[in-house]
């Protein structure tokens, strides 16, 4: 197996409040392997888009991280992004490591025409590049997203929120980074827009050899551009494997109630998940899902459950997987611990989400 | 698993003897373009964006009737205008039988007790300021309907109840900045229907929401369906809830429906190339339904200068001769052409031709193009019969090709004549109960 292009263990970013730190990424660990696209699902403030920006190193200053980004791409060497120096990180921003932001537009200056940007962005890691050189690579990176080189002078407001997105990529890409988190890029884009743009990011894998973390909370996204999946839950992630597999066969009860209260065209009945996500200040002992999950034993409110691979190769954390995998672990939950949970009944619709 | 309830089994034919509340006939929203400062003074009109466009729909008492299409469809403004929001400049809303696009300020306050919205964004359509229980029991406060302050509190206590904020004295002082975003669209909830009202119009309600949170949102909607006897007006760009949540959908686009039918039938048997493409657009969650599928090329036109004929011709890929196409259509075949042909060789065709912009005019049905410096009108013509040539080879065929009569030369310059063209019309297909604006099918013709 090839090298990971990003390799990330037990990465933490806390933010500080007067109530206490709120764990917005609370010890995750994944890999990115080269040309690989890696979805990150999950619901609003559950830590994901936490979790991109702290990747790349633009978690906010009040926040401290810590934990391993090793990046092993020409410029990353294979060096710990957490902990370097902003001057070093900066370099590697482009070359490197890029962004796709969730709304076109506003991240575009209005004041600049669409070949500033592109001169910008190329005159800072590319120095030695000269002024036709330029303007050829940004505008066959253009090209390659379907913008005409005659809109190269025209400005940000002249186009329309599926071209700015495709602008935005196009921006990311013409310094071809090694990795690439797009943040929700299609949330604010219609239905048959939002279907172009996925589009291109899955040709992405196949037309350059960049890899990519999707965050999104439309599931439907992942299971058509990604390879792998990431589910993440209260600042963890639960369960993570292939997306095929995962969506076929779920495996945590997160993960399945998660597929099952989205609407679809194949819906037939409504369900949703009972509750709502923890408050990160003050999270649930054990597993954090516990108050909310259907098959939630005893001993799942008080152990945090251990990550298990399944024989599927898909990791997951939850005491269910754990204790099908090795049956010896139930011990760990202490006597009466597999009773059910019976938590669940007492949510009222009120705490509800 | 919770089910639909009761709208499952009240079908069309139940809804077709309920009492009709809403009639929209030939309803028209166009707003005024202020153009610039010279045609200003020249005393030029600058135009008018089209946002609704001829629209004819029925709503019968406890239907829900789903718009749904793209950003800038017009189904906003639609549902708008429906409640005295947005002013009709033409044709006539019937609410229970009166002509209400003809009403005052004065006339209309007491109907929107009757007609409630729900907009999109419960973070924005409340006031942070003010807590819930003010909030909530606004409308009680705006149209007299209470006579002491007891009776008030009794009112926003149930009405908090129904919507599931219990237990209600929990919520009573609370601001929105304390609620989550599903508990605010259910405060939003309580406030449409605190009134009494007969007509919801909720539009995107959801869109906002996430996805554990959608589906309770949506239960609680039909609930008070059937708790209160509502008539929705369900404005979305989401198929799929539409398709769980409508009885009745209308596909929208540029300010005009293009297909209206019961749910069940749209959905099973799409009739308009655009449902098809937004149908076949959704990413399913399910990997093993998600197929290679041939996405729309472009985007939703300039409302202010919509496609001749079908304003869905240029993207659609079934297009006939007689579907509206234009010098336009020519610009934009060649640019698409250009954008996928390496650059020098790009650089080369597009010599061959003078300046474009000439093909920029909308509604043009003869196109003459100028030759480039060094090239003479039979170049242009070359070139583009052996564009023809070629694309009728390839698969998927270019459906531009079926409206070009003939290409000659004229005056030095290349003439591209279009077929003539007919805007299609809202047709009822024989043996169904979707009624479908596309010359596919017969008698949508003028």
């Amino acid at each position: 197996m090839t090298e990971p292009v990003l390799s990330v263990r037990d990465l933490r970013v806390w933010y500080g409040t007067e109530r206490g730190p709120v764990r917005a990424v609370d010890g995750v660990s994944f890999d990115v392997r080269p040309g690989e696209t890696l979805g990150l699902v999950g619901e609003s403030g559950c830590g994901k888009s936490t979790l991109g920006r702290g990747v790349l190193g633009l978690a906010p200053t009040v926040a401290s991280v810590d934990g391993e980004v090793i990046l092993n791409s020409k410029g990353g060497k294979g060096r710990n992004l957490v902990g370097l120096p902003a001057k070093e990180l900066q370099k590697l921003r482009g070359p490197d490591l890029g962004l796709i932001f969730q709304e076109p537009m506003t991240r575009l200056n209005p004041l600049m025409r669409i070949s500033q940007h592109f001169e910008e962005a190329l005159h800072t890691h590319h120095k030695d590049l000269s002024k036709n050189e330029l303007r050829e690579r940004a505008i066959e990176a253009l090209r390659g997203m379907g913008i005409p080189a005659s809109r190269y002078e025209s400005y940000p407001h002249e186009f329309s929120g599926g071209m700015r997105q495709r602008i935005m990529i196009a921006l990311a890409l013409v310094l071809r980074p090694a990795f690439i988190v797009a943040d929700e890029p299609t949330t604010a884009l219609d239905v048959l827009v939002e279907a172009q743009i996925i589009k291109i990011l899955a040709d992405l894998r196949k037309n350059f050899d960049t890899s990519l973390v999707l965050i999104t909370h439309n599931l439907g996204i992942v299971a058509e551009a990604c390879d792998r999946v990431a589910v993440m839950y209260a600042g963890h992630i639960v369960e993570q494997g292939d997306a095929r597999e995962v969506f076929a066969n779920p495996q945590h009860p997160y993960t399945k109630e998660l597929l099952r209260s989205t609407i679809s065209l194949s819906t037939t009945g409504l369900h949703f998940i009972p509750g709502s996500p923890p408050d990160l200040v003050h999270p649930p002992e054990g597993c954090r899902f516990s108050p909310r999950c259907p098959v939630a034993m005893q001993g799942c409110a008080k152990v945090e459950p251990p990550e298990v691979v399944l024989p599927s190769g898909v990791h997951s954390v939850c005491w269910q997987q754990a204790i099908e995998v090795d049956p010896s672990m139930a011990d760990e939950l202490g006597t009466g611990g597999r009773e059910p949970l019976a938590a669940v009944k007492e949510i009222s619709v009120a705490d509800e989400a | 698993m919770l089910t639909k309830p009761d709208t499952e089994a009240s079908g069309v034919v139940a809804l077709d003897d309920r009492e009709t509340l809403v009639e929209m006939q030939d309803l028209e929203v166009h707003f005024g373009m202020r153009g610039n400062v010279f045609g200003r003074l020249a005393g030029k009109a600058a135009g008018a964006v089209k946002a609704v466009d001829g629209v004819n729909l029925k709503l019968r008492k406890g239907e829900v009737l789903g718009l749904v299409g793209e950003s800038g469809s017009g189904k906003t403004t639609l549902g708008r205008t429906l409640l005295g929001m947005n002013r009709a400049t033409g044709g006539t809303i019937r609410y229970r039988g009166e002509d209400i696009t003809e009403f005052g300020e004065r006339k209309m306050r007491p109907l929107r007790r009757k007609l409630q919205m729900v907009f999109q964004d419960p973070h924005a359509s409340l006031n942070p300021a003010m807590d819930i229980r003010t909030a909530v029991g606004h409308p009680l406060r705006i149209h007299n309907l209470v006579s002491s302050d007891a009776e008030y509190d009794a009112k926003v206590t149930d009405a908090l109840e129904r919507v599931g904020l219990t237990p209600p004295e929990r919520y009573l002082t609370k601001f929105p900045g304390d609620l989550s975003g599903g508990q605010k669209q259910r405060a939003v909830l309580a406030r449409a229907i605190i009134a009494e009202p007969e007509l919801l119009v909720a539009d995107e309600p959801i869109s906002m929401l996430d996805m554990s949170v959608r589906a309770k949102i949506l239960q609680l909607m039909l609930d008070l369906k059937r708790d209160l006897d509502l008539t929705y007006v369900y404005v979305t760009h989401d198929l799929a809830s539409a398709k769980f949540f409508c009885d009745t959908i209308a596909i929208m686009y540029l300010g005009r429906i293009v297909e209206y039918g019961p749910t069940a039938e749209v959905f099973a048997d799409p009739k308009h190339p655009y449902t098809k493409a937004l149908l076949a657009a959704i990413p399913e969650p399910d990997p093993t339904l998600a197929v290679e599928r041939e996405l729309l090329r472009g985007e939703i036109p300039d409302a202010a200068k919509p496609p001749l004929g079908c304003s869905f011709h240029p993207r659609c890929p079934v297009a006939l001769a007689g579907c509206g196409w234009e010098a336009r259509d020519l610009r934009g075949l060649l640019e698409r052409r250009w954008l996928e042909l390496p650059p020098a060789e790009a650089g080369k065709e597009r010599a061959l031709f003078g300046d474009l912009d000439a093909l920029s005019e909308s509604g043009v049905t003869s196109a003459a193009v100028t030759p480039g410096r060094g090239h003479s009108a039979e170049d242009v013509l070359e070139y583009l019969r052996r564009l023809r040539e070629e694309a009728s080879a390839a698969e998927p065929r270019e459906p531009f090709w079926r409206g070009v009569i003939t290409m000659h030369a004229e005056g030095g310059r290349a003439v591209v004549e279009f077929s003539p063209s007919q805007d299609p019309r809202l047709n009822l297909l024989p043996e169904t109960d979707v009624q479908v604006a596309c010359h596919l099918y017969p008698g949508s013709g003028g």
